[in-house]
């Protein structure tokens, strides 16, 4: 899933509440709509990713109660698959395409890249500045190599280019 | 209210009259790739342009045309010609006509080009013509024509006889007869039956069926309607691959059309037959395209395979009959009703019937969508794809993805058709097709493969979870130049053992790049093993 910013940037006390207070309620709706079954748990996932930026483990408790699953089956579930991340995102998302078209036009060098960029982050006191991701095949091979940055594809993009990106974003 | 068979014509023959009145039609390619380099405010600026210059010319979105590489695409509809790379500067010359000499060196004829010269289209007919967005569109060029005869003419077993006439087969990769697998769903007595459709499509360099599912939506649709009426199922699901962004959209705007015409939800077109179809996103899961662990995904669980027997259509979703069919495989469902299974079985070799799409990316000239009838030799594939880049030399192609092999240079003679594909070490895929020139190396092409199985085995069975490990630390070791000949004879004995021990496919077919690798290219492996300290 691309990512979505949007809703923890909002920086004024009041607006944060509204935005809060909102996002239960979509939450709930969303569970509502799917009848609190057991079988729309990846459904009710997607869904909390979406409107959280995150899966936490008082997200997943809360998901479990309302499903009426044991805890573990709901962890067991938000750990097999690679698009639910139990750590909040990072403020600039790098995700490049590892699929084999792109591979073979040089994704390597872009991941390396982006992953040198991520630990100058760190180094510099920055951990939540860049987040890495991989993506299996994005299906845009006609594109490649692809990063996505923030949503934005950047289509046949050389390591120059994806440096002088992350450095307008300042990442 | 439901559209009645007649009033489904009367649709479709309004849209046409419609569309007719213009003096011109263009075309924009509105599919994720060209979308990307900005297809959506190029076709903004189209249509804001033949407003203002009189309405004469209509600008309508379609589905991937194919050539992917070349985009933002737009495909004029009076002389079929297709610009490539369209900017926003070329406008005016588009709605109005008038001459350019920019935009003629980027014009090509959609039939005549040599990439598009050699294709049969059946899957991808309505690419270039039909709105995936508007169910007029898909009405206009006979979508769900099929539909309503089944309905109105044929009964269930005689849709299945068709089916299993027409010796298509499934075009996920196993290539298992498709009439076959519907008899099998179709003689199982239960009070509730499944039709689940394949859209995990995993492999890395497959996009056949994200276009497809892009740039037409509704024929997936209308080939689970027919499938779920010929095996007896009320009750469908789409299982879609959490990446593919704007085909869940164009899906679920589909679903949506079709439900307030009728042709999707209960008495379809005015009949008793009932269907409805649910979208199910999956969370990025190779192995959920094996179908046991898709049916797991479908329930809320961990994609995790289970042994078959009992296979799917006897005991699938919640343990009733299931039919699982790929997206290329329901796309080729609607034409093979009208046109009669007959017509489809002339197409193709003797074992391997009709077209398959191809994905060829890579190394090409050009990249995109191949639409070719089967046993079409796999260098002519690559020929239309314009050869390799900068004319560099091919030194193989890899079909199937991770479970798949590569073909070297000297047996790209070899036709398309799953026998032949299988008998070169090989095997059909899903229709991924990457050419690789003589920069590759074969090695790092392995061990990426096993990188790939590693990542994404699930962990039940032990062969799959520890084995592929174990062959990607191998495997890296040829690439540090580190491997001896004991680490060569252990990789192949370990590729035995997952492919015989191993619970699903994705384990069992693990090996097939490094073999095959290894049969074609080893010269590549010995050139990276340490140096034999010389003797006393």
């Amino acid at each position: 899933m691309l990512p979505r910013g949007g809703y923890d940037m909002v920086d004024t006390a009041p607006a944060v509440k509204e935005v809060k207070d909102n996002r239960a309620k979509l939450f709930e709706r969303a569970m509502s709509r799917q009848g609190y079954a057991a079988d729309a748990l990846i459904e009710v996932l997607h869904t909390a990713q979406e409107l959280f930026g995150f899966l936490s483990m008082d997200r997943l408790r809360e998901v479990a109660r309302k499903l009426r699953l044991p805890p573990s089956r709901v962890l067991g579930v938000a750990t097999f698959y690679n698009f639910f991340s139990l750590q909040p995102k990072a403020e600039h998302t790098a995700l490049v395409c590892t699929g084999t078209a792109c591979y073979v036009a040089g994704a390597r060098a872009l991941l390396d890249l982006a992953r040198h960029r991520c630990q100058a982050a760190v180094a510099r006191g920055e951990p939540g500045k860049l987040g890495i991701q991989q993506a299996r095949c994005i299906g845009s091979c006609g594109l490649a190599p692809v990063v996505v940055l923030d949503g934005r594809i950047l289509p046949k993009v050389s390591a120059t280019a994806l440096e002088a990106q992350l450095e307008q974003v300042g990442a | 209210m439901a559209l009645t068979p007649d009033e489904l014509t009367e649709r479709a023959e309004a849209e046409r009259e419609r569309t007719g009145a213009f003096r011109e039609r263009l075309h924009v390619c509105t599919a994720a790739s060209c979308q990307a380099i900005g297809s959506d405010p190029l076709r903004a600026a189209l249509q804001a342009r033949a407003k203002s210059s009189g309405g004469a010319v209509e600008v309508a979105g379609t589905g991937c045309m194919g050539l992917c590489s070349k985009g933002p695409l737009v495909r004029r509809q009076s002389d079929g010609a297709l610009f490539l790379e369209v900017e926003t500067g070329d406008v005016p010359a588009l709605v109005e006509g008038a001459p350019s000499a920019s935009l003629d060196a980027r014009r090509v004829s959609f039939e005549a080009h040599p990439f598009f010269a050699g294709q049969l289209r059946i899957v991808l007919e309505n690419a270039g013509r039909v709105d995936p967005e508007r169910i007029d569109s898909y009405l206009a060029a006979g979508g769900y024509g099929a539909l309503a005869k089944v309905l109105a003419q044929m009964k269930p077993a005689e849709v299945v006889a068709e089916v299993t006439r027409s010796g298509l087969r499934g075009r996920g990769g196993a290539g298992y007869p498709t009439g076959v697998k519907w008899q099998l769903v179709a003689k199982q007595q239960a009070d509730t039956k499944y039709v689940v459709c394949n859209a995990d499509e995993g492999d890395p360099g497959a996009f056949m069926d994200r276009s497809v599912l892009e740039g037409d939506p509704h024929r997936v649709l209308e080939g689970m309607a027919i499938a779920a009426y010929g095996v007896g199922a009320r009750l469908g699901y789409i299982y879609v691959r959490g990446e593919y962004g704007l085909a869940i959209a164009r899906l679920q705007t589909a679903i949506k059309q079709a439900e307030k015409e009728g042709l999707l939800g209960s008495r379809i077109l005015d009949t008793h037959f009932d269907f409805s179809v649910q979208i199910r996103i999956g969370a990025g899961a190779f192995v959920c395209g094996e179908e046991t662990a898709l049916i797991a995904s479908i329930e809320g669980k961990r994609g995790e395979p289970r042994p078959r027997p009992p296979y799917p259509p006897e005991k699938g979703l919640g343990g009733k009959p299931t039919l699982i069919n790929n997206v290329e495989t329901f796309a080729n469902v609607p034409p093979i009703l009208v046109r009669g299974g007959d017509w489809f079985a002339g197409i193709g070799t003797e074992k391997s019937k009709g077209t398959k799409v191809f994905a060829v990316a890579g190394k090409t000239a050009l990249t995109g969508l191949i639409e070719v009838p089967m046993g079409t030799p796999v260098r002519r594939i690559v020929e239309m794809a314009g050869g390799v880049a900068g004319g560099g030399r091919v030194k193989a192609i890899q079909t199937g993805g991770p479970s798949g092999g590569c073909i070297p240079e000297r047996l790209l003679d070899v036709p398309v058709d799953y026998e032949s594909l299988v008998a070169v070490g090989s095997m059909m895929g899903s229709g991924g097709l990457i050419v690789m020139d003589q920069d590759t190396s074969m090695v790092d092409v392995a061990r990426y493969f096993m990188e790939f199985c590693r990542d994404e085995s699930c962990g039940k069975c032990v062969p799959c979870r520890a084995g592929t490990v174990q062959m990607h630390l191998l495997l890296q070791k040829f690439c540090d130049g580190e491997a001896t000949r004991q680490d060569l004879a252990l990789l192949e004995s370990l590729a035995d053992l997952l492919r015989n021990t191993s619970l699903c496919g994705l384990g069992q077919s693990a090996p097939t790049p490094v073999m095959t690798a290894l049969r074609y290219f080893p010269e590549e492996f010995a050139a990276r093993m340490r140096k034999e300290p010389a003797g006393p």
